[in-house]
């Protein structure tokens, strides 16, 4: 489903490159050293950094030429997700229609996906008057709304207490189970993959390796990751 | 390209050809000119010494007030800076009609004098227009002062406390330094700005021994309609301003509207009863300075509203409509300037530093240089009067556009910075982005700029005085005229209407702006 060929990221001082592939539904966990090209490689996919070599496929269609906008994928940053001046039912209809000209119908598909993340009754809000936890939960469900095939997370729940990290993930990995979109998830706990992605990718020294299942992967990690796990 | 960078090209070019084209102009005009006489040459040399001497004073009396403001904690500290930016909005004629009703001929400290059996002082000529540009940019110099002794860190003043240095080892180890590098950008900008003063040298100046350059250009065109040397004088104030914008530039001149300037910095080294009578001293005579005259202009206001001239509501109509047009053509032309830059200066940074240039030619064209371009290309093809108003209003939304875009840069840099990469992921982009994410998070600083430009090109009395006839009257032109035949009840009233106007319209963008702004 996503498939990214001999692909290399060069930006000063720094290379990064991958050659692999992940199937429809996968979820993946990307973990490796701070510096060392998790967030970039998520931003090359969503269309921020331009690539040096290769290319990004998603379902056989090469998305290089696609404006961020366009590209099949919805990205959770860990944190700005949200426009601090708008509210709650406006950010999160921002997912249906980026010029926000909602009808009846898109406004009851808003609220539907506010109950999905338990927020309902939240629609006035302002960010600012929402907790982190609940201010993640409003993009992940525009996210919902996109519906696009490729779901990607850049450790938006990094700042959340273990607890609700743990609920935040899980509930990723109801809506991914139900939407069946592709997961691709920076962390930098091997706990997170643990509990929610079947495969995990190391990034360090310049390459994103293979997925691998993420248990037999912990349970034997190569050099690389070992000195990553200390 | 995207629309939004071809507008930003198109004002580029428009503010090129109102700066640069009206040059060519007037260059083309002023070699069938005749030579410079002795008074041309007198008014260069004015114009020079006065501004010399009016970014001298205003530089080296703001030390004193900038450091008190910097290590003392006071109950209307923050009321002091506030009035400190006042200045800068009041109309230049009020002000000099404040500062003649405290120094001038028949002013308060003259009275005084009087009293004591002393002559009374003459403000006319160069000691006049010395003390009015030092009323105006001794609160801009003190502004700036005072912005590098916050940048001084904290630390730095515990850190000497701890090592037991005194007063005047901190001033030659860490305030020094720090007024070598600041002084020169505060001097460079205050010289600039008083080159190109008009209404104060046609209000307090004049004769042969105070003329400035832009007061000669008004007068060989008013007066003597001798359009070949008015080109050249023009010509000679390009030169002064280009040259002494070059000088700003080169030494980095520092921002005048950054925030933050409420923050005292905690000291240990100044609780000596002499340092804080100094201190005391110097902020309580720069408030009798900057207050007096105000307090006048509000005082005899109030007495004068009984006698406002006919037309003066006409007068007040007219001001307020060329301000609005000036604040929205200011925005419009910043917007669209500092949208094109921002589009740009990711892989083309050497065109976006072209077109932000742009924004800031009208720094070094002075107004009665562009008025006289813009007089000569009008001139064959309609009657320049009828056309004072919209001109009036283009000059001074060009003067504001500077300050504008040092608002609306940042503030667009910000919105990128924060939300550029979730709207481009969101494909929100064209007039949809700008409704929802660009304006709603800048418009405070539009807000603000508007503001800054409706109310400059309120009490402005510089373009308007080249082009009127007598029925085009604008509140300061009147006020103006009426200053010139002894009216002075009728003035100090129009005054008054004309500060509560430029204020008042200031006041009502700058909250405009911010009504309901997110945070």
């Amino acid at each position: 489903m996503l498939q990214l060929d001999d692909m290399l990221i060069r930006q000063t001082g720094f290379e990064l490159r991958a050659n692999w592939s992940l199937g429809k539904g996968q979820r993946l966990a990307i973990i490796g050293p701070s510096g060392g090209g998790k967030s970039t490689l998520l931003a090359a996919i969503a269309g921020f950094v331009p690539l040096a070599g290769g290319c990004i496929r998603v379902d056989g269609q090469d998305i290089g030429p696609l404006d961020p906008g366009r590209r099949p994928v919805s990205l959770l940053f860990q944190d700005h997700n949200l426009f601090a001046h708008l509210d709650v039912a406006q950010n999160t209809g921002l997912g249906i229609r980026p010029d926000l000209r909602l009808t009846k119908g898109d406004l009851a598909r808003v609220a539907g996906v506010l109950a999905r993340v338990g927020l309902s009754g939240f629609e006035r809000r302002k960010p600012a008057e929402l907790s982190g936890g609940q201010r993640q939960r409003v993009a992940l469900a525009r996210a919902l709304l996109r519906d696009r095939p490729l779901l990607m997370l850049d450790e938006p729940f990094a700042a959340l207490g273990p607890a609700l990290k743990a609920e935040m993930l899980d509930l990723v990995a109801e809506i991914t189970t139900e939407t069946g979109a592709t997961l691709l998830m920076v962390t930098h706990d091997p706990k997170d993959a643990e509990r929610i992605a079947g495969l995990t990718t190391l990034v360090a020294d310049g390459l994103a390796t293979a997925p691998e299942p993420t248990a037999a992967l912990l349970a034997n990690p190569p050099a690389a990751l070992r000195q990553y796990l200390g | 390209m995207k629309p939004a960078g071809w507008a930003g090209i198109a004002a580029a070019g428009f503010l090129a050809a109102l700066s640069l084209g009206t040059l060519a102009v007037v260059a083309v005009r002023a070699e069938s000119g005749a030579g410079f006489g002795p008074a041309d040459l007198a008014a260069i040399r004015f114009t020079v010494t006065q501004a010399l001497a009016s970014a001298a004073l205003s530089v080296l009396l703001a030390v004193p007030v900038a450091r008190a403001l910097a290590r003392r904690r006071f109950a209307g500290r923050g009321l002091l800076i506030t009035l400190l930016g006042a200045p800068f909005l009041l109309p230049v004629i009020v002000a000099v009609l404040g500062l003649l009703a405290v120094f001038g001929r028949a002013g308060l400290v003259s009275s005084a004098l009087a009293a004591l059996g002393l002559p009374p002082l003459d403000i006319y000529g160069f000691r006049g227009v010395v003390l009015a540009h030092v009323f105006f940019n001794l609160p801009l110099a003190t502004r700036l002062l005072l912005q590098g002794w916050q940048a001084i860190p904290g630390e730095h003043f515990r850190l000497a406390a701890q090592l037991g240095m005194t007063s005047r080892d901190i001033a030659r180890r860490l305030e020094r330094p720090m007024l070598r590098a600041v002084l020169p950008g505060a001097f460079a900008t205050i010289f600039l700005l008083c080159v190109t003063s008009f209404a104060v040298a046609l209000t307090l100046g004049g004769g042969p021994g105070a003329t400035t350059v832009e007061l000669a250009i008004y007068q060989a065109f008013r007066f003597d309609f001798d359009l070949g040397k008015a080109a050249m004088l023009a010509l000679v104030q390009f030169g002064l301003c280009a040259g002494a914008a070059l000088v700003a530039w080169m030494v980095a001149v520092p921002a005048a509207f950054g925030g933050g300037l409420d923050r005292p910095v905690a000291r240990w080294d100044c609780h000596s009863l002499a340092s804080r009578l100094a201190d005391a001293a110097a902020l309580a005579l720069v408030s009798v300075f900057l207050l007096m005259p105000l307090l006048m202009v509000a005082l005899s206001g109030l007495g004068g509203l009984a006698d406002l001239p006919p037309g003066l509501w006409r007068a007040a109509l007219r001001s307020v409509l060329v301000a609005l047009a000036s604040g929205a053509l200011a925005i419009t032309l910043a917007l669209a300037l500092a949208g094109a830059v921002m589009r740009m200066e990711v892989g083309a940074a050497r065109f976006a530093g072209l077109l932000e240039a742009s924004g800031y030619l009208s720094v070094a064209a002075s107004p009665m240089v562009i008025g006289t371009g813009l007089f000569l290309v009008l001139f064959p093809l309609a009657d320049p009067a009828a056309l004072a108003l919209p001109v009036t209003a283009l000059v001074n939304a060009a003067m504001s556009l500077p300050f504008a875009l040092r608002a609306l840069i940042p503030a667009l840099r910000d919105v990128e910075r924060d939300y550029g990469r979730l709207a481009d992921s969101l494909g929100m982009s064209g007039a949809a982005r700008f409704r929802l994410l660009t304006w709603p998070r800048i418009r405070p600083a539009a807000g603000f700029a508007a503001g800054l430009a409706a109310a400059l090109s309120m009490g402005d009395l510089g373009v308007i005085a080249l082009f009127a006839d007598a029925d085009a009257v604008t509140l300061p032109l009147l006020l103006y005229r009426l200053m010139g035949s002894y009216q002075m009840a009728a003035a100090h009233g129009t005054a008054l209407v004309l500060v509560v106007l430029s204020l008042g319209m200031f006041w009502l963008f700058d909250r405009g702006g911010r009504f309901h702004a997110a945070a």
